[in-house]
């Protein structure tokens, strides 16, 4: 009887850490969100957001307050992105979205420029303020042919 | 002509094992909700086939994260990438090689036990002793046996991914100086929930399935002497471990649709 009730025992354990594990994964790693920390939405209008994806991240001053929700074509074919952000986060109406990349070569995301008006963004608003990614190529391009640096297209 | 004909022989025979397979598998699934529950068998069977196995799971998962925080490192070197460890052994080992690697180390270590001792018992008659008392020997013995087999499948994937990921942590963040926060940070960004783990889990939880499916039925069905236990028990490795990376693949091709 005693070594039956060890064996469960080390069941139960086994069964413990493994779901313990399964929910790390999910909710740590995966981000799966059970507190539901979003539920701001905000919509933002770049005429080019070069490799911004879904679940990149939205950070003010590098700190991330949401993620990338979705990201489609509205009628003038520019691209919309929609944030999810954090509902305790209060955001003047005059502040600006851009694309910008960490490093040269790694993850793009959207950086948030808070502005100065008293009145706040509701959600379900959209940016007046957006930044289009700076794209390399045109970069490259624009050195090579000698328009000059940020001389545009 | 003989030849011909002896194709046509061989395909039929195997079509009709995957029918008998087919309704072995509903005749475990009919069991499951038969009383009694078998829960102590079911207990016991987790216990030789989960408990018993996470030894050899944490100690192949720390082994393969080591490897994994080495090769990568070395490569992602070359690109100045180095930043990126933690997302590639994240996303490798969620969504293939914790999955596939703990189903096929299962499968050697618990698979091809419970078919020999289901062929042992095959041998001896004890199946035949246990239907002549009127118990269904896939009630008795073969359901505890495979539900234990899926149960534990998805549990000790968990472990082997999560050790994986911190043997690769280990090497990385310890060993090589890799900054511990964009290591983690790395991760959780890169790894989604419906994409990746979600695959993780159901593509363990199949290969679980289908172990548990192809080790009963090789022992039940095995030849009733030494050498045909021994020939089923190779088999449900070899068949099993073919099957695993079949489904692997399907599974993966099926998700990014």
């Amino acid at each position: 009887m005693q070594s039956t009730a060890n064996r469960d025992l080390l069941v139960g354990l086994f069964v413990l850490l493994g779901l313990g594990l399964i929910a790390y994964l999910s909710l740590q790693v995966g981000g799966l969100s059970v507190r539901d920390s979003g539920g701001f939405i905000l919509y933002a209008t770049f005429d080019d957001i070069g490799g911004l994806s879904p679940r990149s991240s939205v950070r003010i001053g590098g700190v991330r307050v949401g993620r990338v929700e979705a990201i489609g074509l509205d009628a003038d074919l520019r691209a919309r992105v929609q944030l999810d952000l954090d509902r305790e986060l209060e955001l003047p109406v005059d502040s600006a979205a851009a694309v910008r990349t960490s490093g040269l070569l790694g993850d793009q995301f959207i950086a948030l420029e808070p502005g100065a008006e008293e009145e706040l963004l509701v959600s379900g608003e959209e940016f007046a303020f957006t930044e289009s990614a700076v794209n390399l190529d045109k970069l490259i391009g624009s050195v090579v042919h000698g328009d000059g640096l940020g001389g545009g297209d | 002509m003989d030849r011909v004909r002896r194709l046509g022989a061989a395909t039929l025979a195997q079509v009709a094992e995957i029918g008998e397979v087919i309704r072995f598998g509903g005749r475990i699934l009919g069991a499951t909700t038969r009383p009694p529950s078998r829960w102590r068998f079911f207990l016991a069977a987790v216990y030789d086939a989960g408990v018993l196995s996470a030894a050899l799971i944490a100690a192949s998962a720390i082994t393969v994260g080591f490897v994994l925080g080495l090769q990568l490192y070395n490569t992602l070197t070359r690109f100045g990438a180095e930043d990126s460890l933690g997302t590639a052994v994240g996303l490798s080992l969620i969504r293939e090689l914790g999955p596939v690697l703990t189903g096929l180390l299962v499968t050697g270590r618990a698979g091809s036990a419970i078919t020999a001792e289901i062929g042992a018992m095959r041998t001896s008659q004890q199946l035949d002793g246990l239907r002549m008392m009127a118990i269904d020997p896939i009630h008795f013995i073969v359901m505890p046996r495979a539900t234990a087999l899926a149960f534990v499948m998805p549990l000790l994937s968990a472990i082997f991914v999560v050790l994986g990921i911190f043997g690769a942590y280990l090497i990385g963040v310890q060993l090589l100086g890799l900054d511990s926060g964009s290591y983690l940070a790395g991760l959780e960004t890169a790894v989604e929930f419906r994409a990746d783990v979600l695959q993780s889990l159901v593509k363990s939880l199949v290969f679980g399935l289908l172990l548990g499916l192809i080790a009963t039925w090789r022992g039940y069905s095995c030849e009733p002497h030494s050498a045909g236990v021994s020939r089923a028990t190779t088999s449900t490795v070899v068949t099993a471990s073919i099957c695993i990376l079949l489904a692997d693949y399907l599974l993966t091709a099926l998700w990014s649709v």
